[in-house]
């Protein structure tokens, strides 16, 4: 063969294979590739159905003149099935969604990043593997369990400890919440420190810092973007949890005042009510309007963590 | 090496201190782990036997055991991961091999990372108004399946685009420079090199899916329902079903004096199911990785 073979067009190389393969294989190729490219693209058409058939089914309240949108977000007064003034206020349990996420945050992001940083640059082989196995186990316990733990465990220790006269309140939640979100906030977290260059820390064990030092100064603020955006992952998880909440925060629908008062998440809410609520009537529209607002919530969350990391890579 | 001046003296003070307070912080996760298995199958010791596994209940559910929660489980696992597994694994093969870098394939990340981001009981919603009144399907098995295929969809399309992404360019170059089209180079040499860590990936949402409760609370899953005993196949696609988590929140809240080890001994069966299924991808996931040439 001529050197000068290599040097020939790469179409006319193409133009040879095909004439060589069978007419149905390219054929069948030409299908399986759109067939790709169509599963490829599905997860916008999900994404836009979601949000579709959810909206769908919560329209026809906003024309409904005994609901006003004013009422919907800013009033407490939850009464969908009273015979006389019926009245849609999520605000109760937008604070409830708010209080359990804050508390679970305030546990889980201390723990969360110290367990990452402990993971990450404390600890080597084996111990290493070890623990990030165990925070995936942790992670993969379903939420009905943890709401179960939090009903007939937590809530005896917590009436035990704090003389509250009901255990399933925010802390519970909370407590609850912030075990199943401190995984996600750990693999992200450790994540972050891992694409933290090794020239750094190098650098900085070069100058005589302590490995604390290192991490205070050096590390977290390099990967401050990264830590952020597994937060904002944490927090998006703790606000959409559904079957722990519901089965551990109670369920009195009223803004609480400490931390020991029950309340109902906007999740809880949809989840107890749904099944009571017959189809198609103003509570369940109402009840898909608070579905719209969860989405647009979550979704403004998991955009923001997003938007964070991109631009950290792209750095 | 060096004589220690009060100085390095308090550094390494420091260090120590920080090096075990992060050590406290990583044991406080996995006690709570170990606490709350050990707790839970010490209170549903008095239930837990074989039996429980392939009992129906009795006494308006208040004894007896989990079989119908427990086929009702398999099934929608089954269904939903037969939907979702095609579609997130040609999805990623999308995502990872044929997108460039434009608008649209941005897009569907954004869409993959929100997708993720769906609360449960959202999907629930979609599920009840897509599946079960748009498309007629009513509460049934199919209904309840769809809505999990589409919960976990974005989780087997990320761990399916890393296992892709693992595999190193130079071997589809080598591929390609023999004159293999994309997809021949796909199926010769991309898919065989990964599969592990794409059945790794699916197998773990196994789990997910069988623990979920909110999206088919309202999509198929049902309180109870009678089954033939015996029989293998005893649901209908069309006909609802109950699952082990549906069965774990009832039991949990919905029903008076039940005898107190069975919703335990329920958890337990559910918690031991996905930690086992859990624990056998991991270590599949590692046995891959120790025999990896690359």
């Amino acid at each position: 063969m001529q050197a000068s073979h290599i040097d020939e067009p790469v179409e006319q190389d193409m133009i040879v294979r095909n004439t060589r393969r069978p007419a149905w294989a390219l054929l069948g190729e030409r299908a399986l590739e759109t067939l790709i490219y169509l599963c490829g693209i599905s997860a916008i058409i999900f994404v836009l159905g979601i949000f579709f058939f959810v909206f769908k089914e919560a329209f026809p309240i906003l024309g409904n003149p005994k609901f006003s949108l004013h009422q919907f977000l800013f009033s407490d007064q939850w009464y969908p099935t009273s015979e006389v003034n019926k009245r849609y206020g999520v605000l109760a349990m937008i604070a409830g969604t708010f209080s359990v996420t804050a508390l679970a945050m305030a546990i889980a992001v201390p723990f969360g990043l110290g367990a990452a940083i402990y993971v990450s640059e404390f600890c080597e082989g084996k111990t290493k593997e070890t623990l990030k196995i165990v925070i995936e186990l942790l992670a993969a316990i379903p939420s009905v369990v943890w709401g179960f733990v939090g009903l007939t465990v937590l809530s005896r220790l917590i009436v035990r400890w704090t003389g509250a006269p009901v255990g399933v309140n925010i802390l519970n939640g909370g407590i609850i919440l912030a075990l199943m979100s401190v995984p996600i906030i750990v693999s992200i977290s450790e994540d972050a420190l891992k694409a933290v260059p090794d020239s750094y820390r190098e650098a900085a064990l070069a100058l005589g810092a302590t490995r604390w030092q290192e991490i205070r100064h050096v590390l977290l603020p390099a990967a401050r973007t990264g830590l952020l955006a597994a937060v904002l992952l944490g927090v998006g998880r703790a606000v959409g949890e559904t079957m722990a909440v519901l089965m551990a925060t109670g369920h009195a629908i009223h803004i609480p005042h400490s931390v020991l008062d029950s309340v109902r998440t906007l999740t809880a809410n949809i989840a107890a009510e749904l099944g009571e609520a017959p189809a198609h009537s103003a509570h369940y529209q109402v009840l898909f309007l608070t579905g719209v607002l969860l989405f647009a919530m979550t979704f403004m969350v998991n955009l923001a963590a997003h938007c964070i990391v991109h631009g950290f890579k792209r750095k | 090496m060096f004589a220690e001046t009060p100085l390095v003296r308090r550094k390494l003070r420091q260090q120590a201190v920080a090096k075990w307070a992060f050590c406290a912080m990583a044991a406080s996760m996995i006690i709570p782990l170990v606490l709350i298995v050990g707790y839970l199958v010490v209170r549903a010791w008095p239930s837990l036997s074989l039996g429980f596994l392939v009992d129906m209940p009795t006494n308006h559910m208040r004894d007896g055991g989990v079989w119908p929660a427990l086929i009702g489980t398999i099934y929608l696992v089954v269904l939903s991961l037969a939907v979702s597994a095609p579609i997130g694994i040609l999805a990623a093969v999308y995502l990872n091999e044929y997108a460039r870098d434009n608008w649209l394939n941005r897009l569907v990340n954004v869409a993959v990372i929100n997708l993720a981001g769906v609360p449960s009981i959202v999907h629930a919603l979609f599920g009840l108004g897509a599946f079960v009144y748009a498309a007629r399907f009513g509460l049934s098995i199919i209904s309840a399946s769809l809505t999990l295929a589409i919960m976990t969809l974005p989780v087997i399309i990320a761990s399916t685009r890393e296992a892709l992404a693992s595999v190193p360019r130079s071997f589809r170059e080598a591929c390609w420079n023999v004159g293999a089209s994309r997809w021949q180079t796909i199926r010769a040499v991309v898919l065989p090199n990964s599969i592990s860590g794409i059945l790794t990936g699916v197998i773990l949402q196994v789990s997910r899916a069988a623990g979920e409760t909110a999206p088919i609370m309202f999509t198929g899953a049902v309180f109870f329902k009678a089954i033939q005993k015996g029989n293998p196949f005893p649901y209908g696609l069309h006909e609802a079903c109950m699952a082990l988590s549906m069965h774990l929140y009832t039991l949990a809240t919905q029903v008076p004096d039940v005898k107190e080890s069975v919703p335990f001994a329920t958890a337990v069966v559910l918690l031991g199911a996905v930690l086992v299924v859990n624990a056998a991808a991991i270590a599949l996931r590692v046995y891959l990785r120790s025999r990896k040439k690359w």
